[in-house]
Order: C-alpha cells, then structure tokens, then sequence
C-alpha cells in the first residue's frame, strides 16, 4: 500500500537530508523519523520523508533469519552454506525479537 | 479491442492496444498497400538491386530539455534510428518540420536547432530540407517537431522475421529515457544520474549487420511502451513468443533506483537509444561481441529467446518465478503506494 | 543499496518456497490467507511469485490499496473542485481512478488544473509559490497521513488546502475479520504501515479473531518467508503476532509520526469503496487544522457538488470490486474482469489503480486461468 525505499544518508542539512538510492539522490525530510540519523544510515522513504532508520544489525538478523528458516530446504538445491553462515538452529520458529 | 471511441484520448498516443486501435480504425481502414499495413519502423520500396526505405517520426516531449537530450535530438534520433531498424544505415537525409508556439524563446530554438545537427553529424545524417510553422499562443504548447528520413539498405530487415529459437539481443540499459524524462517532467529531484540514452544507433546497427548478416532475423527500437511492447509487437508479427530472463536484463543503477522509487516498472518506459534484436542463436555471440565493440553497445547482452508459443506472448522468468508482460496504455506515473 | 538484494536472492527464495509448500501440505487442505497491502500484491507479480505458491495456497488481497478504497464521493470531490477552477494537486495512483462518473484526469483533458506530485513535501512548495488556493487531494493510508500531518505541522503556507482521504488501515481488518462469511485462516500485515502503527496494534485483532497475523516487508524473500511463518500457524492451529519485518518494524511503531498523526488528525467513521462502512476508518483534519481543511474552506462547493452527484450506473454496480477486497472474490470471479472492465475502460477502482488487484492480475496476465 505504501511504496517505501530504502536509501543511505548522504548528508544531514538540520531536518532534512540527501538520501542516496543506489546513485539517484533526492531530499528527504527527517521531521518523522524517530531516533537521530547520521552519513551513512540506511532509512526507508516514504513520500519524501524518512520514517525509519533501518538497523545494518537487524537487516544481517533477519538475512540470518530466513537462511536458518530455509536452511534444511536449501540443501540438494545449492552447495551446502559456507563456514561463516550464522549459526541459528535451522529449525527456529521464532523471528528475531 | 474495441473501436478508438469518440475523442482522441492521450492513451491513442502512448505507443501500445489504444494506438493500434486507432491507427486500424482511423488510418488504415480501406488501405491495401501491404507495405503500409505492415507497420514496420519505416516502408521499403526497391531501388535497383537495393531499397530505399521511407519513414517518419513526430516528437513532442514535456519538458523539451531533460537530462541527457532534448526534443532536437529526440527528433533526428528517432528517424535515424526507425530507418536503421529496417536495415537502412547509409546515405541517410533527413527532412524537419517545426512547429512552434508564438511567444517561444529564440534561444531555445537554436538550442534545439544546434541539438539537431549535433545529432546529424553523430548519425552521419545530412538534414536538407525544412519548413517551420508558427501557431497562436496557447495553440500549441511549446515546440513540436517532426521529422522524414530516407536511406538504403542492402537487405530490408522486417519486424515479423523472428524464428523460434532466435536468441533476443538488446543494444544496452533498459529504461533511462523514460524514467529521465518522468523524473524533469515531475520535477522529482532525482539528481543528474537519470540521463536519456537518446543517441542515433545507424552506426551500431551497422556494425550488428556486418557481423550478422542475414542471422540477424528482426530488429525493433524499443521506445513508446518500451521493451514491453517492442516486444510484443515484433513477437506478434512473427507468430512467435518470447522468453525474457530477469537476471540478464540490463540496468543502470540510476535507471533501476528511479525505477524503485518511482514505482514504475522500467519495461514499459521508453527508450531512445537501443535497439532489441532477434539473432539466429549461433550468430548470437559475434553479434554480441560487435554491439560491445561499439561504444553505443558496451552493455548489449542477450536477454531472452524466442520460442513456439501463443504469438505475442511475452514472459519473464524471475528465477522465483514467471510474469507475463502486457502493454500498457498510457504514460506511467509515479505511484506512491 | 545492496541490501534489497540481498533480500532477493533467487536459491534461498527457493529454499523459502519449498518450505512454504511442506507447511500448506502439513494443513493438508487448502489453505486460504489474506495479505492487505496493494504493494504486497504488486511484489507477489513483479517477482512472479503467485505463479509458484503451492496450489492448495489462496493468497486473497484484503482493502490495501489506498486508491481502491478511497470512496467515490471522495474522489467526485476533489473532481468538483477541479472542475471549478480551484489548482488541484494529488499523487499520481488517483489521477485516473473515477468518481461516479469522471476522475481528475478526465477533469483535467477539459481543461482543469490538476497536477501530479510524489512527495507531500511538494504540496508545501507549490503553494509557496502562489497566493491563490492550492487543494492538496491527500489519499493514502497512515504511513502516508503522516505525511501530510508533517507538512501541515511545519508552518504551511496559508493558501494550503488539504482534502483528507487518508485511512486508518487496521479499522478495516476488523470489519474484514468480523464479516460473517469470511474463509481468511491468516492475515499478513503490511509492513511499511506497521513502521508507523507498530505490531501492538495488531495484539487486541489476534485475540479476538483467534487468526495468526504476521508482518511483512516487500521484497521475495520477505513474502515467501512471512507465508510460510503464516501457513505454518494455520497447520498448527496456533494464532500469533509474528514480525517478520524487524528491520522496520518495531512493537511500538514510529511515536513520532504517530503523535504528529494523532496531532493533525482524528479516527471518524467513514465509508470506504466496496467495503461499505468503517468505524473509525477515516482521518480527518482536527478541528485545529481547519484553516487548512479542503472541507471547511469549499463546503458550499462540495455541498453543491455532492447533491448533483450522478447515480452510479448499472456496470457499476456489476462490480465486485468490493467481494474482491474483502477476500471473498478474485478478480476472474467477476463477469467484468477483463471484458466490459480493463484498465483503458475500467469500471471499478480495483482496475483503475496500478495498485488495484485487478489491474494487476490484468497486466501480469494472471486469472486467464486461476493461479489462486
């Protein structure tokens, strides 16, 4: 329902902040987002507003999330996960947090 | 389809079922020429032992500059570049017609008058004959242009000439005139990466017919409705279907960014300076290899094939799994949701 | 931005999907979820993913497209105004979604003034610009209002006019979920509303409605994960809040966009299109904002208009867009879809907007057969 975006923060002019969509740069106000942003945070847009700032912590925990949820069914259909794959037992039912 | 309806709608201009409706309805009914009735890019008439094909082309674009071109070059490109899709690469004349508001600008006017023979010495193109016309204020909104091309080709190469199992080649990145011209019309700040491909393509096509000669089955440029309805129409015209494999599809970041931002699938928006091909799969990889050797087509690459199937169907494979792809009628708009 | 695609990953979808289809076939029956969010449905055809659902899965579109439910005479309204002269500015999902009888499309061909802008912030600028009324048709669900509460927050030129549609997204999972005939075993919830509103919103629905609900991003990854967490509650018969969507998520949502919401805006009963009525589904302007509310600064315009409204003729009312939004009808369900309804004459909303499940199944070739 709502075409959001996420993009990395390029600068921070007071409220508002250039925010940059693999190369194409737009101004985004920052008057909802709802912790304090800094150059190189990811946020998701949302017409022309940031309305969060996304964690680089909880986009590599939910990657290791659905590698652990699929885990058993990736097998046979790929090699097996490398060695630095995160350790979560495959079957987990619970989401991060 | 039904009939084009009462009025002329902005949707019979957008390039995709609306249009054809109205060109079968309107323009074509009761002709028998069956060079008209092909619908090609352009109409070749035998000229000795080689054709001359005929086209011509009309451009209006809000706004006239955009990042990366304007409606000069938009112009001469497009004919250019119709003529070259039907095989038609040498000794290419031009013709222009400029209609222009009363009240516009002189310096815009050499600014596109400059643009268009910038873009001439690119094609090689000779522009030897004009006319202009001056409409009442608010009679025309701006500047149109359209312009008429000639030129000879040694083998007349036709949009329904596609065999199943032709390997579907493009020239280059997909979507950046389109997503360009929406980002300045829509003033949506999208910065300077978003630029037009918009560039003549005689000389690479020339170079693609040098190295494949008569393996290369069809070619189309795949502007109004984009790779999308370039595809469907030259699928349709040779009673073939088309696979696509997302993966292979090529991009600009800036392109696909804009793409995501603007909600807007990069499929269905135009492109002026690419070319799609239909290559006989073992001359795929040389053709391949000229297009890049060509600074017009350092990113071409084989996107898909041709196989039997309902004539017209165009599907992509995206690995999760397939969509098909539908014309659409009328321009694309930036979405929200 | 590599992380988007890291999320796209076509092996570990794979891997997603074959986990999916063990949970439908551990139901052992055919299994039938409701995500409402037009740009779930728009991830689901882009990436081809309803193509791939396991057969015994139906994934129903629930009222998550602004546009679709965006009522009629809200629409006729901000048409009216056109109409009328008054510089009309809106998103670009409304500029061809008709009233009763026009949109502001087909106002704006006659000659109207109605302009397309994709940030709210724009609706500020343009008005600046001028000093005569600028209309602001403010469409969109929560994430969007709070938008528009934001601009309107920041000192707004007073030449600024909103005419709120905004809508209150978890108002109408409720009347989905009490319809008495609903088949919906479980909601996937959209994840970029649920960035503002939060998860807890959704507490007091699981317990009612004894239905798992989870929350989910847009990308494949994030889909076919969600439904397959979805899918397997409905095979154990378990019924719990699940955020699938924690990098945007959180329990308690975005408080600053909520405040400026709850500042700007007040929950009022509303009738949305093919829904019919919703308590507490509309946001209008407080009364505080009402030197820049549409409705109070035009109300002997859109009086005269409402009262002039043309009656919806019989095609419309062979639509069921409204079935088809709570889940009890898919698109080739109705007699119209794909004849006397398509998107260069469309009937309903579901058809006219890009975001509409009609127009979507429509365009990506979809119901030809029945993928469901």
């Amino acid at each position: 329902m709502c075409l959001g975006a996420p993009g990395v923060i390029a600068s921070v002019d007071g409220d508002t902040a250039v925010v940059d969509f693999w190369g194409v740069r737009r101004t985004v106000a920052l008057d909802l987002v709802d912790e304090p942003v800094a150059v190189g945070d990811y946020v998701l847009v949302h017409v022309g507003f940031a309305i969060r700032r996304i964690p680089a912590e909880e986009v590599a925990e939910t990657l290791a999330f659905f590698a652990a949820m699929s885990a058993e069914d990736l097998e046979g259909l790929t090699p097996p996960e490398p060695a630095t794959a995160p350790a979560v037992t495959p079957d987990a039912e619970e989401p991060p947090r | 389809m039904s009939g084009p309806g009462d009025t002329v709608r902005l949707a019979h201009g957008a390039g995709g079922e609306a249009m054809r409706a109205l060109i079968e309805d309107v323009f074509l009914r009761g002709v028998v020429d069956a060079e008209a009735r092909a619908m090609d890019d352009g109409a070749a008439i035998p000229f000795g032992d080689r054709w001359l094909v005929v086209t011509t082309d009309a451009h209006v674009v809000q706004p006239a500059f955009f990042p990366g071109g304007d409606i000069g070059r938009l112009s001469v490109c497009g004919t250019v570049n119709d003529l070259a899709m039907m095989g038609a690469t040498e000794l290419v004349a031009l013709t222009a017609t400029v209609i222009v508001e009363e009240g516009y600008s002189i310096a815009d006017l050499r600014r596109v008058a400059a643009s268009m023979r910038a873009a001439c010495d690119e094609a090689g193109a000779r522009l030897l004959a004009g006319d202009t016309k001056v409409m009442r204020k608010g009679e025309l909104d701006g500047l149109a242009l359209s312009s008429s091309g000639v030129a000879l080709a040694d083998r007349v190469v036709r949009g329904g000439g596609v065999r199943a199992g032709d390997a579907i080649l493009i020239t280059g990145t997909i979507g950046d005139h389109g997503l360009a011209v929406l980002g300045a019309r829509h003033q949506l700040g999208l910065g300077d990466a978003l630029r037009s491909d918009v560039a003549p393509l005689n000389g690479l096509v020339r170079a693609a017919l040098a190295a494949g000669g008569d393996a290369v089955h069809a070619m189309k440029d795949p502007t109004r409705g984009g790779v999308t309805s370039a595809l469907t129409e030259l699928a349709r015209a040779s009673g073939v279907a088309v696979r696509l494999d997302e993966d292979a599809l090529p991009y600009t970041d800036a392109a696909r960014a804009a793409a995501e931002l603007l909600g807007i699938d990069p499929l269905v928006v135009a492109n002026e300076g690419k070319a799609l091909l239909a290559v006989a799969p073992d001359a795929a990889p040389r053709v391949i290899a000229a297009l890049r050797a060509h600074p017009l087509g350092a990113r071409a690459a084989i996107i898909g094939r041709a196989v039997a199937g309902e004539p017209g169907e165009v599907v992509l494979d995206t690995g999760f799994g397939t969509r098909r792809l539908r014309e659409r009628d009328g321009d694309p708009l930036p979405r929200i949701c | 931005m590599t992380a988007p695609l890291a999320f796209r990953d076509v092996a570990r979808g794979r891997a997603l999907r074959a986990r999916l289809e063990r949970a439908v076939a551990r139901a052992g029956r055919t299994v039938t979820v409701m995500h409402v969010c037009g740009s779930h449905e728009q991830a689901i055809a882009r990436y081809g993913l309803r193509a791939a659902f396991p057969a015994a899965l139906r994934v129903q579109m629930g009222p998550g497209c602004p546009v679709c439910v965006t009522d009629a005479p809200e629409i006729d309204a901000a048409v009216a105004l056109a109409d009328r002269g008054v510089r009309v500015l809106t998103y670009g999902d409304m500029l061809r979604v008709p009233g009763r009888g026009r949109s502001l499309d087909d106002a704006r061909a006659e000659g109207a003034r109605v302009e397309v802008i994709y940030a709210a912030t724009q609706a500020a600028e343009l008005a600046r610009a001028t000093a005569e009324p600028v209309v602001f048709f403010a469409t969109g669900f929560e994430t969007t209002a709070v938008a528009t509460a934001a601009i309107l927050r920041r000192d707004p030129p007073p030449n600024l006019y909103v005419l709120s549609a905004h809508k209150w997204v978890p108002a109408a999972m409720e009347v989905v979920a009490a319809a008495p005939d609903t088949a919906i075993e479980g909601y996937l919830a959209a994840g970029h509303a649920a960035t503002i509103t939060g998860t807890a919103v959704f507490e007091p629905f699981v317990a009612r409605h004894r239905r798992p609900v989870v929350v989910a991003g847009f990308e494949p990854l994030d889909i076919l994960a969600a439904l397959a967490l979805l899918v397997e509650q409905v095979a154990a018969g378990t019924a719990e809040l699940v955020n699938a969507f924690p990098r945007c998520v959180t329990r308690d949502g975005n408080r600053r966009a909520l405040a400026a919401l709850d500042e700007v805006f007040v929950p009022g009963d509303g009738d949305w299109r093919g829904i019919a009525h919703v308590p507490s589904g509309d946001l209008r302007l407080r009364p505080a904002f009402a030197a820049h509310d549409a409705a109070v600064r035009f109300a002997d315009e859109l009086a005269e208009a409402a009262a002039a409204a043309r009656a919806e003729d019989a095609l419309a009312a062979a639509c069921r867009c409204g079935a088809i939004m709570t889940g009890r009808a898919t698109p080739p369900d109705c007699a119209l879809f794909g004849t006397a309804c398509r998107p260069e004459a469309p009937v309903g909303a579901c058809m006219v907007s890009t975001e509409g499940v009609c127009r979507i199944w429509h365009e990506h070739g979809l119901g030809a057969g029945r993928p469901a």
